[in-house]
């Protein structure tokens, strides 16, 4: 269905290819993965599939690119839309109408299809995506999910032989991220459609997947494969990979229910190595019983009329590391921005370091707390990397060099003379992180910090955020990836609806939420586990 | 949807969108009513027409809640017109109610005045003239409300579609560039920075308008990648045909126009050039839709609601029109001597026939259920708060 023959790809002014001599061959009705570090091409080598790339990005393709027999050195994107649709990684970038319905019909009305057939389609893809409650609303009033399934319904209307997604679920909250693959599911299962889906967040999608193929940049050669074949050796692995691997299992499990199933010797092995770990776990939690760095008394946040915290209440000491959880809209971005005085609160009280957020200004704030909001760019505004940390150490007043030196420890090797635009998701978090961290706030709060991040990445930013906490600065995330959640966190709160429903250790909030427990906390449930890292701990230990 | 049932009326009908011409025409029709007008009553029952069918007949969309902006902006209007007679009036009438003190201009200046006298009678005219502009805006205000700009484009000839997908793209850029402002107001203050005043501002638009390009290829990628241009098959012949009669209809409209409201122009020579530009444009534009191979959705019928509808706004501005000729002192808001305004039956009739909108038209999709909805209460501890 897709043919990619010696595909070689360079952008105007880029002295080395994005892609290099290429070849893949995607079979009729495959749902194909595509994983890779960020800033290896997956991007590239998706936009390829309907031409974008290059009648659209510019730059030189060398080699042929084929999709149901057509060409796409011949045929721009325009004249592929009824092969191939194309779902953005924003979805509400790629939206051209206002209705869900109008949107739907957007892409047949282009094609010229007569009236009843585009009648017909649209009804049979409200059905198969379930949007028929959403028919006539706005598209702006759509939560997350909703947008990249009506995003996604949008492009089948043309029934397209070919489907291919950049990351549709890194934005969205685990119960949202389900409903996108369940319907991606029946796409394939029903309709025989062929999918190309790139995506991060491999612990969501990589048992979905008929082949995995691996993206390495640097010039090596494509790597497909069978999905537990692949993920033997792949460079990012979700974590119930992670544990088959440590346990040897074979064949490797990809879902949480074959490892259940291949886990019962471990789960014995470490049943008497639990206890231990408990304890452990707490008592780094009792260690931590330092000076409050943030109080929110009682705290009533209402946009317009609508409320969007309902009188939360919460402190956090020094020294901690606090993951706030829970579904898209739950008022967790909104507690973050109270925080900073971004909001004021409409009743109850809100501290930082004894004071008031909404009443600090300029220095006066940034130096008791900082915030990375979900888009770090949007910290970002020089033109270089150079520029940005010189402009953060006027910002906060710090001696010359103080953001740069924050950068080296965060990630090294980063060029002065790099535009910020050009780095990776991972260096530009941990650019934004520096320029926060410059002004040494004691509370850090980070909104969302791992979308868009590869597992390498991920645990780069684990790393830094313990030391961050072991240096005692107060750490709140908030966050949609219980990975990371189960990680790094010394405590997790759940919001529901603007309200506190769970507030506790990790361990005690996580494990048996069929929610928010991780993978390896779902696999050998009873026991607290919540990380491959401190299993292989506590089998080294013993 | 069957013919029969698109012309069933008013609440008796199935929801669904009511053509958007239909509710623009209505609209004009009032606007016209207000322009031909100064007697306050008559402008605010105008104004209260066209509220009442907005309430009643306002889908629940972000682009259906301009109705409250265009009233806050008559206000405005009225606000201005008022104070400039009151700093450059000419003082005329004769119940002073106070005087501001002059100031001398230069005799190159003769004829503007500032300060001095402000009479009673001059105020109430501004009031008057005020109104008429509001009452204006308010129409188009409720047009703008009741039809989804999105849907009225979609209703232009082919040949005129691209330009429609650029007037929506950019209403649809309108409110996420609002967001983009407050977003990067708030980075401002994350990095310590003012961020308010003329500083914060001048800082803030270059991040601003990079996320609005950066958001525009992204969208342009997108449409090109569902099949928008997708163009059919046109011969050479035709495309320079539709171009030339275009042009020919462009310059025969303009012509034709300019003689016929110029009035020195014999009529004779304006009329015949205003039908050849109107007959060419026409063609052209036909012509040019053949090369677009677009299809339309469940376009908007065009059935008796809107036949009645529509009538509903004209008839207002056919009465008032004819009044104006017949007997044009009671359309005039009485200032020399000051009174109270008449209120002539006819006008007012016709007026009131303009709300009848509010009841043939079919209720929108998505109100009914919208209205079954629980009002929103707060919880009990903000209300004690």
């Amino acid at each position: 269905m897709i043919r990619f023959e010696d595909v070689s790809v360079v952008y105007d002014g880029g002295d080395s290819p994005v892609l290099s001599h290429v070849d893949l061959h995607v079979p009729e009705g495959e749902l194909v993965l595509v994983v890779g570090r960020t800033g290896t091409g997956k991007s590239t080598l998706l936009k390829c599939v309907n031409g974008l790339v290059p009648h659209f990005t510019g730059g030189t393709l060398s080699g042929r690119v084929t999709v149901a027999g057509r060409d796409t050195r011949l045929h721009p994107p325009r004249e592929l839309a009824d092969v191939v649709g194309i779902v953005p990684q924003d979805p509400l970038s790629g939206f051209v109408t206002d209705m869900v319905e109008d949107e739907l019909a957007y892409g047949m009305e282009s094609i010229g299809l007569a009236p009843d057939v585009m009648r017909r389609r649209v009804e049979e893809t409200l059905d198969l995506l379930g949007l028929v409650d959403l028919r006539n609303r706005p598209l702006l009033s759509l939560s997350g999910g909703q947008r990249q399934r009506v995003a996604i319904g949008a492009v089948l209307t043309t029934h397209p032989k070919v489907l291919v997604l950049d990351e549709p679920t890194s934005a969205l909250d685990p119960g949202a991220a389900e409903e996108v693959l369940a319907a991606l599911q029946r796409l394939v299962h029903d309709l025989g459609v062929t999918v190309l889906l790139a995506e991060h967040r491999l612990e969501r999608v990589v048992q979905y997947a008929d082949r995995v193929v691996v993206v390495h940049g640097d010039g090596r050669p494509l790597e497909v494969g069978l999905p537990h074949e692949i993920m033997v050796t792949a460079p990012v692995a979700p974590p119930v990979v992670e544990l088959g691997r440590l346990a040897g299992w074979d064949p490797l499990p990809l879902t949480v229910r074959d490892a259940r199933r291949a886990a019962g010797p471990l789960r014995e092995r470490l049943a008497p190595l639990a206890d231990a770990a408990a304890r452990r776990a707490r008592a780094t939690l009792h260690v931590l019983d330092g000076e409050t760095a943030l109080t929110v008394d009682d705290a009533v946040v209402r946009h317009g009329i609508v409320p969007a915290l309902r009188g939360v209440s919460i402190a956090a000491d020094r020294g901690e590391i606090v993951a706030v959880m829970g579904r898209n809209g739950a008022g967790k971005s909104t507690l973050l921005s109270t925080l900073v005085g971004l909001h004021v609160p409409f009743a109850g009280s809100v501290a930082v370091g004894g004071e008031s957020p909404s009443r600090l200004r300029g220095r006066e704030l940034i130096r008791r707390v900082g915030l990375v909001p979900q888009e770090p760019t949007d910290l970002l505004v020089a033109d270089s990397v150079g520029e940005e940390c010189a402009s953060s150490d006027r910002d906060c007043s710090a001696a010359p060099g103080t953001t740069r030196a924050v950068l080296d420890r965060l990630a090294p090797g980063v060029h002065d003379a790099t535009h910020p635009r050009d780095l990776s998701e991972g260096q530009r978090l941990a650019l934004a992180l520096s320029v926060v961290l410059a002004a040494q706030p004691p509370v850090l709060l980070l909104d969302e910090p791992t979308r868009g991040l590869d597992y390498a990445a991920k645990r780069r930013l684990v790393t830094t955020l313990r030391e961050l906490a072991a240096d005692g600065h107060c750490v709140v995330l908030a966050t949609h990836d219980v990975e990371l959640a189960a990680e790094v966190a010394t405590r997790v709160v759940v919001l529901a609806d603007g309200e506190i429903v769970a507030d506790g250790p990790a361990t005690d909030v996580v494990v048996g939420s069929p929610m928010f427990a991780p993978q390896v906390s779902k696999v050998l449930s009873p026991q607290p586990w919540l990380t491959v890292t401190e299993i292989a701990a506590a089998l080294v230990a013993s | 949807m069957t013919r029969r049932t698109a012309h069933a009326l008013g609440d008796n009908a199935l929801p669904r969108w009511t053509h958007p011409g239909a509710w623009w025409v209505w609209a004009l029709g009032l606007a016209t009513a207000a322009s031909r007008t100064t007697n306050p009553l008559l402008l605010a029952l105008l104004v209260a027409v066209a509220g009442w069918v907005v309430a009643r007949r306002r889908p629940d969309a972000p682009w259906s809640r301009s109705y409250a902006v265009f009233l806050r902006l008559g206000l405005v209007v009225i606000a201005i017109r008022v104070l400039f007679t009151v700093f450059f009036g000419s003082g005329i009438g004769e119940h002073v109610l106070f005087t501001l003190p002059g100031v001398p201009l230069p005799d190159w200046a003769a004829g503007v005045g500032i300060g001095g006298p402000v009479t009673a009678e001059e105020l109430l005219l501004a009031l008057y003239q005020g109104m008429v502009l509001a009452t204006m805006l308010a129409c188009i205000g409720a047009a703008n409300s009741l039809a989804s700009p999105a849907r009225l484009l979609a209703s232009v000839p082919s040949a005129l579609y691209e330009v429609g997908v650029a007037v929506v793209v950019a209403m649809t850029f309108a409110p996420q560039l609002v967001g983009d402002v407050a977003r990067v107001r708030t980075a401002r203050r994350l990095r310590g920075r003012p961020d308010r005043g003329v500083r914060a501002f001048v800082g803030s638009v270059m991040p601003v308008l990079e996320g609005a390009l950066e958001r525009a290829v992204d969208l342009a990628a997108a449409m090109d990648s569902r099949g928008y241009g997708r163009t059919g098959e046109v011969t050479r012949r035709v495309r320079l045909a539709s171009s030339v009669l275009l042009l020919l209809g462009v310059v025969g409209l303009c012509v034709g126009v300019y003689g016929l409201l110029d009035g020195g122009t014999p009529g004779l020579i304006a009329l015949p050039l205003l039908v050849i530009g109107v007959l060419s444009g026409v063609v052209g534009m036909v012509l040019a839709g053949r090369r677009s191979i677009r299809t339309r959705y469940r376009p908007d019928p065009w059935a008796l609601p809107e036949w009645l509808v529509s009538v509903a706004g004209v008839a207002p501005a056919v009465v008032v029109i004819a009044f104006a000729v017949i007997a044009p002192d009671v359309l005039v808001g009485p200032v020399a001597p000051i009174g109270w305004p008449a209120l002539p039956l006819l006008p007012t009739v016709a007026i009131v026939v303009g709300a009848l909108a509010g009841v043939v038209a079919p209720r929108p999709p998505g109100l009914a259920v919208v209205r079954d909805v629980a009002p929103v209460t707060l919880p009990r501890e903000e209300v004690a708060a």
